[in-house]
């Protein structure tokens, strides 16, 4: 069911004040399963309460007001000294609070709640917290999204998942993880895991549309209003972008799978394009290269195709030899060969290759390419050989499929 | 919070400590650190320990108790000693840890774990 413009628009604002709500609870609390439960009580309150009093004048404040409730009696009844330190602290500003004109059924206008999302971020990409569960802490957090919604992205259970971010919000209270921005010293480092786990929701099952693509972008689209002077975030978002554009055209009606070159532009979103490269060049101005921008850059290059122009393969081949230098990745570099196979022959992009054989074996695509490749420079039995081996490190059966079609387009009736 | 700072050291941190040319550099830097830690305010107690040539380990297998000579496990890195620290939040530990000698490299490495609350 596609929302109407309402029901997007509620949904949006209902993400915007859950995750600000969270981080604010969290910051002080520094617990974030109770933190959760008591703003799910609270939206639960919210339920029954504002359809018969009225929507408060300050819903946020509202229900700020009965989370913080709840906490506060969590930890009157909490057994140890260590939980009580934060309560008093809670206490004592609902004593403040509570001095106001305003009561919590009708929250002063003033009380607004800060955005204190960009700690929460940091916090879920912390470097004490294993890599693997930092995408869905994001997600859960800062979204609200459900382990039911987040469990598909993984092949995985919710029950699984559930598991993992119970263990997460452990670490995070009991290791005294902080819900904070870190200093300069740390920024770029720190930043760099925010954004690979966003990046990490988006690419998670990208190719299968089981992906969470838009809650991706979302999360980058944040990001990027919390920390605008930072050009590696503006370049995830117009990396992100750019992928997101073309996806109408990577499958056939059919689900036939269709490679780069092959789609029709004319599918492509041009907005979401435009968006990109906006963001791009906003990032560009900065002078201050890094991973996100470059992938973005390449994408950008890709993306000529729209309005008519040829892409500029030694272009792609320099921006990729600049990730490998940046990144060290040996996918990086099986990109940038493919464009230097574009931009000078068959025979530069094998030798471009031939390096990446031992890190690249498992790797489809690398088969895929030198097989691509073999079978251009005349090599047909190579190709086949390499054909067979792509084929058989690829589970998508479109992609399976598409391979297929190549490998017999190469072989004809050889035996290989 | 509380956090101790478990310092594990290398063999060769270990041989650092008696050196001639050496064990100048390690204590001062030792002295150095334990100094900053006090500067921040931060430091409630601590200890080094002697080399773990010098441990005895106690543990029950099959129901008796025994007394083994050595550290509890025969790892590359053996615990050296401790401090016992007081920081807001596990980031104002790490900044104060990191400045520990046995985090460089060949040195050893540094636990940071926070106390329990009794």
């Amino acid at each position: 069911m596609i929302p109407t413009d309402g029901q997007a628009a509620a949904e949006r604002a209902a993400r915007e004040s859950y995750g600000k709500l969270l981080a604010h609870l969290a910051r002080r609390f520094r617990d974030l399963a109770a933190a959760e439960d008591a703003l799910s009580e609270a939206f639960a309150a919210a339920l029954v309460a504002w359809p018969s009093d009225g929507v408060p004048g300050n819903p946020e404040g509202w229900l700020f007001a009965a989370a913080r409730r709840r906490l506060i009696d969590l930890a009157r009844r909490a057994q140890t000294a260590a939980r009580a330190e934060p309560a008093l602290i809670l206490l004592a500003e609902e004593r403040d609070f509570q001095t106001m004109v305003s009561s919590p059924e009708r929250p002063g206008p003033d009380e607004r709640i800060p955005d204190e999302r960009l700690g929460l971020m940091f916090a879920c990409a912390h470097p004490a917290l294993e890599p693997g569960v930092r995408t869905t802490l994001m997600l859960q957090t800062v979204i609200g999204l459900s382990a039911e919604r987040i469990a598909p992205l993984y092949l995985s259970s919710p029950a699984t998942i559930g598991q993992r971010l119970v263990r997460a919000k452990r670490k995070i209270r009991e290791a005294g993880i902080p819900f904070a921005v870190p200093g300069p010293e740390d920024w770029a480092e720190r930043l760099g895991a925010v954004l690979e786990a966003i990046y990490g929701a988006f690419g998670e099952g990208w190719s299968q549309d089981r992906g969470l693509a838009e809650e991706a972008i979302w999360l980058g689209r944040v990001l990027t209003g919390l920390a605008p002077e930072d050009p590696e975030v503006l370049g995830l978002l117009a990396l992100m972008l750019h992928l997101e554009a073309r996806r109408p055209a990577r499958r056939t009606e059919a689900g036939a799978y269709v490679p780069l070159d092959e789609q029709d532009v004319g599918l492509w979103r041009g907005d979401m394009i435009a968006e990109a490269e906006a963001m791009l060049r906003r990032a560009a101005a900065m002078q201050r290269p890094g991973r996100f921008q470059l992938e973005a850059a390449i994408q950008s290059a890709h993306a000529v195709r729209i309005a008519a122009r040829p892409v500029d393969w030694a272009a792609v081949a320099a921006l990729y030899q600049a990730l490998t230098a940046i990144t060290g990745s040996p996918v990086a570099a099986l990109n940038g060969a493919a464009a230097t196979a574009r931009h000078q022959g068959a025979a530069a992009g094998l030798a471009a290759l031939e390096p990446l054989g031992d890190a690249l074996s498992p790797y489809q695509p690398y088969w895929a390419l030198t097989a691509h490749l073999l079978a251009e420079a005349g090599d047909r039995a190579g190709a086949l050989h390499a054909y067979d081996e792509a084929i058989a490190r690829e589970e998508d059966p479109a992609v399976r499929d598409f391979l297929q079609k190549k490998r017999t387009a190469v072989g004809g009736n050889v035996e290989g | 919070m509380k956090f101790a700072i478990l310092v594990y050291e290398t063999a060769g941190a270990f041989e650092a400590r008696e050196a001639p040319e050496q064990r100048d550099a390690y204590w001062g830097a030792y002295t150095a650190f334990g100094g900053s830690l006090a500067q921040a305010g931060a430091i409630t107690g601590g200890a080094a320990l002697t080399p773990p040539g010098s441990a005895t380990t106690l543990r029950s297998r099959g129901g008796a108790l025994q007394v083994i000579d050595g550290p509890f496990a025969d790892t590359k890195e053996q615990l050296g000693g401790f401090y016992l620290i007081e920081a807001d939040s596990l980031d104002a530990a790490l900044t104060l840890a990191r400045q520990c000698p046995s985090v460089q490299e060949g040195m050893g490495s540094v636990e940071v774990r926070p106390l329990l609350a009794m």
